[in-house]
């Protein structure tokens, strides 16, 4: 017997519309014909026209992307070198020192940590003449050094569950740490570190705050034009890159559910199959 | 006894302040299968680790077939290990698994086609050979980790809790089956295990481990019929145990007296028994005759049934006696019910062979 | 035993030249692209300002104080800077409530879904995560706008409910305090519902029925049973919310009041605009100084989470 939970249910129908009106409202304007982005004037697609017709849009998106992929490939192979130390090496010098330091940069606000690292990149082109210009390369030692810290957490809890049995088992199999790390601990992890870039890309490919300190002159990624845009109003342009934003991460959040529907099936077959073996 | 094939020399291991083994000292004849039994945390498992390399000990030394393990990694140690967990590898196939071993080994892939195609066999796992370790059962996921670690021919195989995954059934016909899968490669096994069953029907000797030592090692009957100390006996098979004193040792048998019973008790003489020591007489149920008439003989004791817990071939009687403690007695059930098997509050008389009782002096 | 169970291993790894590289790439980078900064704000934070125009603007050492406090005196003597701290503290603080008051009924919905149910309604509320940040505070900004159809709306029923002499002609949203918390509540609800969904989840659904069991009314099961044991999950969400919200920049740049500004903005402008980097660096430790107690609050009770046996999955 339980009685449903109104109060819980209207709750819920209330959160989620709180989540998606916003973001409705954002799309049924950006087809309205009227300059005024809050008035309607009826349906047209005109701010899609100019919004593909506008290179800056196209220009900001690819250096967004270049950065993200450069920023998030590398915060990967860093991330999870961090993520192996503190989850396999008990012991080495500093070791509470670096897992503070791992943690520090999830709590510092934006502001602080884009007006630090741009002290630091105008200080080291003083003293040691590199970055001389701020720029592409500022922005992506930038996105490295926040996003590594994701890729870190995500990987030393992926190792710290992982059953270190089989590592042992290659060991006693006669293999050297180094191959059971290449053989056995990063194949088994490999869906972590696979979610960890994808983490860090998205957070590279959205970061505004750290981004706007630390870019030069004509660098100006996807973040940063909105930004620019944004902080003067409401633009029916905006509402259409908007829209198509949300369009494709929509897409691409439906096609992992399938594929993790599908792997759950995949699961639940594998779990017969053995089911089956015993007989 | 074979000459000693594995040889562990006052070997203790200690993590921090607290030490999981405690000097000890053991051999193992070649081709034997030898058991650690022991409650959990007794240090078996530190000792098996030890033997693989994962854990050097703190102090002693362990020696495979004349040579000194310490500071011999365990990738170079001629031991292989199977897991509790099995530990198989999950990104790879049943093959791949029993194979990834012999890439360490020099040999052609024909051959290391052929040893991987002779150990499925041995475990009857062929048809199986591509299935991922999540594909197939446990007690095939079992079979899979024994071909693994015998795939590169080890000199010794540890194995920690072979059965303990598996469900009752499978764990008694797997049992037979490790035993003659042993026999059949003539492989050295070290079983760690806390059923007390599964070490006497699988070891041909076995060691009782408690508190990081070894109490006892023997062969199944030796533990079994003349336990060194109350631990050993009561870890394996029940006991009822009396404290007395002994008041004479006569030859053969001591005489001992434990008050409240109404009569001493005679027991066999072990080494250093002597008149005036402290000492416990233990008994197992299965030794004491359950009769309405007292027997003739030097041990008779009277009591009263209390409880009667009936197996069917057997029924466990336990029975009060004078001095209120309680005695288990195994009666076997050779006769329909009718006819004069004692029942509750029937007073009866309890009797057993002087050599049936043991003395222990600790 | 436990504590000492791969202590062979580690050793292994520890004894080879690899194993320091693993250590070390990500160990310098951090000291380098982490630490190094983090400590210049604090000595620019003792330093002089200066105007030169080409240089950065800040002296240390040399004809000037090694150290000068000068910028943490104005951030006690200047009312500007302790008032953006307590209305950074008051909007966090209020939008961490509010998340809470939305967020927990939802979390507690969520458990009493049936399985496929849940799992698209836990896509839908991670969604908006994957979206851009900027365009979810963006979306507000169309919605809050004195011509929005949804000021409209808002300003229709409040005249059809009050007396006419309240009447307006819109409610003025943008701009205030209330906006920024408006938009925090937004943007961070998703950091209170998914761990208090994680302990809600994690709870033995017995519990509840063996209260029951014994008399209780459903809001008492509540109060009594699910409640209590959803406290480290209020605790994780809270911090969650309130820790990134207290030092947040876009929102109150975006929707905000210049007039009462939030200490993220106020480090960001005196940094911009006022080029005075000692002043920037001084409000910025003393913002850090500020998360330090929330963040041990919460790693304190991530360990006491951690070394909880039941909570292992």
């Amino acid at each position: 017997m339980r009685r449903r939970p109104i109060f819980l249910i209207s709750v819920l129908c209330f959160g989620f519309a709180f989540f998606y009106i916003p973001i409705l409202s954002m799309i049924v304007y950006s087809f309205n014909g009227s300059r005024l982005a809050t008035v309607w004037g009826g349906f047209s697609t005109k701010w899609y026209v100019s919004l593909f017709s506008n290179r800056q849009v196209g220009a900001a998106l690819l250096l967004s992307l270049k950065i993200a992929l450069i920023s998030a490939t590398m915060a990967t192979i860093l991330g999870t070198m961090a993520g192996i130390a503190l989850a396999r090496f008990r012991r080495f010098k500093g070791r509470l020192f670096f897992s503070g330091m791992v943690t520090a940069p999830l709590i510092m606000p934006d502001v602080i940590t884009g007006i630090s690292s741009l002290m630091l990149f105008i200080l080291m082109a003083e003293w040691i003449g590199w970055p001389a210009t701020r720029g592409f390369t500022t922005i992506t030692l930038a996105h490295i050094t926040f996003s590594m810290v994701y890729v870190t957490t995500i990987v030393q809890s992926r190792l710290i569950s992982a059953e270190r049995d089989i590592e042992e088992a290659a060991m006693d199999l006669g293999s050297k740490p180094w191959q059971v790390l290449w053989d056995i601990t990063l194949p088994v992890i490999f869906p972590a570190i696979l979610s960890g870039w994808l983490l860090a890309f998205t957070i590279s490919l959205d970061e505004v705050v750290i981004t706007s300190f630390t870019t030069g002159p004509g660098n100006t990624t996807l973040p940063l034009l909105i930004w620019s845009k944004v902080k003067l109003g409401v633009t029916p342009d905006i509402n259409a890159l908007a829209t198509i934003i949300v369009l494709v991460v929509g897409i691409g959040v439906v096609i992992a559910g399938w594929l993790m529907n599908r792997a759950e099936k995949q699961r639940d077959r594998d779990a017969r199959l053995a089911y089956r073996a015993n007989e | 006894m074979q000459d000693p094939f594995v040889r562990i020399e006052g070997v203790s291991k200690l993590f921090g302040a607290f030490q999981a083994v405690r000097d000890v000292n053991l051999t193992v004849g070649k081709g034997e299968i030898f058991a650690l039994l022991g409650g959990s945390g007794c240090g078996k498992t530190t000792l098996l680790r030890m033997l693989a390399g994962f854990e050097e000990p703190s102090a002693g030394r362990i020696f495979l077939d004349g040579q000194d393990m310490t500071g011999v990694p365990p990738w170079e140690r001629p031991v292989h290990m199977m897991f509790q967990s099995y530990a198989l590898f999950p990104h790879m196939s049943v093959e791949k698994n029993v194979a990834y071993g012999l890439k360490h080994e020099r040999m052609t892939k024909a051959e290391r086609e052929e040893r991987v195609r002779a150990m499925l066999d041995l475990v009857q796992l062929t048809q199986f050979a591509h299935r991922k370790p999540h594909q197939i059962s446990g007690g095939q996921r079992q079979r899979v980790a024994l071909a693994r670690a015998l795939a590169r021919q080890p000199k010794l195989l540890l194995l920690d809790e072979p059965l303990a995954a598996l469900d009752k059934k499978l764990r008694e016909q797997t049992q037979f089956e490790l035993m003659s899968i042993q026999e059949r490669t003539g492989v050295t096994f070290i079983v760690v295990t806390h059923d007390q069953e599964e070490a006497m029907t699988l070891a041909d000797r076995i060691a009782v481990m408690d508190k990081g030592q070894v109490r006892q090692s023997g062969t199944p009957t030796d533990i079994y019929e003349y336990p060194n100390s109350r631990f050993v006996a009561g870890f394996i098979g029940s006991i009822t145990s009396f404290d007395g004193r002994v008041t004479a040792v006569e030859g053969e048998v001591s005489r001992v007296d434990v008050p409240g019973l109404g009569t001493e008790i005679v027991a066999r003489s072990v080494a250093g028994a002597a008149s005036g020591q402290a000492v416990t007489v233990a008994l197992r149920p299965e030794k004491v005759t359950l009769t309405r008439d007292r027997l003739e003989g030097p041990n008779a004791i009277a009591g009263e049934i209390k409880d009667i817990a009936y197996f069917g071939k057997d029924s466990l009687y336990r029975v009060t006696l004078p001095s209120g403690q309680l005695i288990a007695v195994h009666g076997v059930n050779a006769k329909r019910a009718e006819a004069g098997r004692p029942d509750w509050h029937d007073k009866v008389w309890l009797s057993f062979d002087p050599a049936a009782a043991i003395l222990l002096t600790e | 035993m436990a504590a000492g169970r791969h202590s062979r291993l580690s050793e292994w790894f520890n004894r080879r030249g690899w194993s320091d590289i693993i250590i070390s790439a990500p160990y310098i980078w951090l000291l380098l692209f982490f630490l190094l900064p983090f400590l210049i704000v604090i000595v620019i934070a003792m330093s002089v300002a200066t105007r030169t125009p080409s240089a950065p603007p800040f002296g240390y050492g040399g004809d000037n104080p090694v150290l000068n406090f000068a910028g943490y005196a104005r951030f006690f003597e200047d009312e500007l800077y302790l008032r953006a701290l307590v209305t950074s503290i008051i909007n966090a603080f209020v939008a961490m409530i509010l998340c809470l008051l939305i967020g927990y009924p939802m979390a507690l919905g969520l458990t009493r879904m049936q399985s496929n149910w849940r799992n698209i309604l836990l896509m839908l509320i991670i969604l908006p995560f994957w979206t851009s940040f900027l365009l979810r505070v963006y979306a507000w900004m169309g919605m809050m706008g004195k011509s929005s159809w949804f000021n409209r709306l808002l300003t229709d029923i409040w005249n059809m409910v009050t007396p006419e002499g309240w009447a307006v002609s819109s409610i003025p949203m943008m701009h205030s305090n209330f906006a920024v918390v408006l938009v925090m509540v937004y943007t961070y609800l998703p950091f209170m519902i998914l761990p208090l969904y994680a302990n809600l989840e994690r709870l033995d659904p017995t519990l509840d029925e063996a209260a029951m069991d014994l008399g209780t009314r459903p809001f008492g099961v509540f109060w009594d049973v699910t409640l209590p044991q959803s406290i480290p999950g209020i605790i994780a969400g809270g911090l969650l919310v309130f820790i990134p919200a207290s030092g947040e920049l876009v929102i109150p740049t975006l929707v905000g009041d210049a007039g009462s500004p939030m200490i993220g903005r106020v480090i960001s402008d005196e940094f911009s605009s006022s080029r005075d980097w000692p002043m920037a660096s001084s409000i910025a430790v003393a913002l850090l100084l500020l998360m330090v107690v929330p963040t041990m609050i919460y790693s304190h009770f991530q360990t006491k989470a951690e070394h909880k046996p039941e909570n292992r999955p």
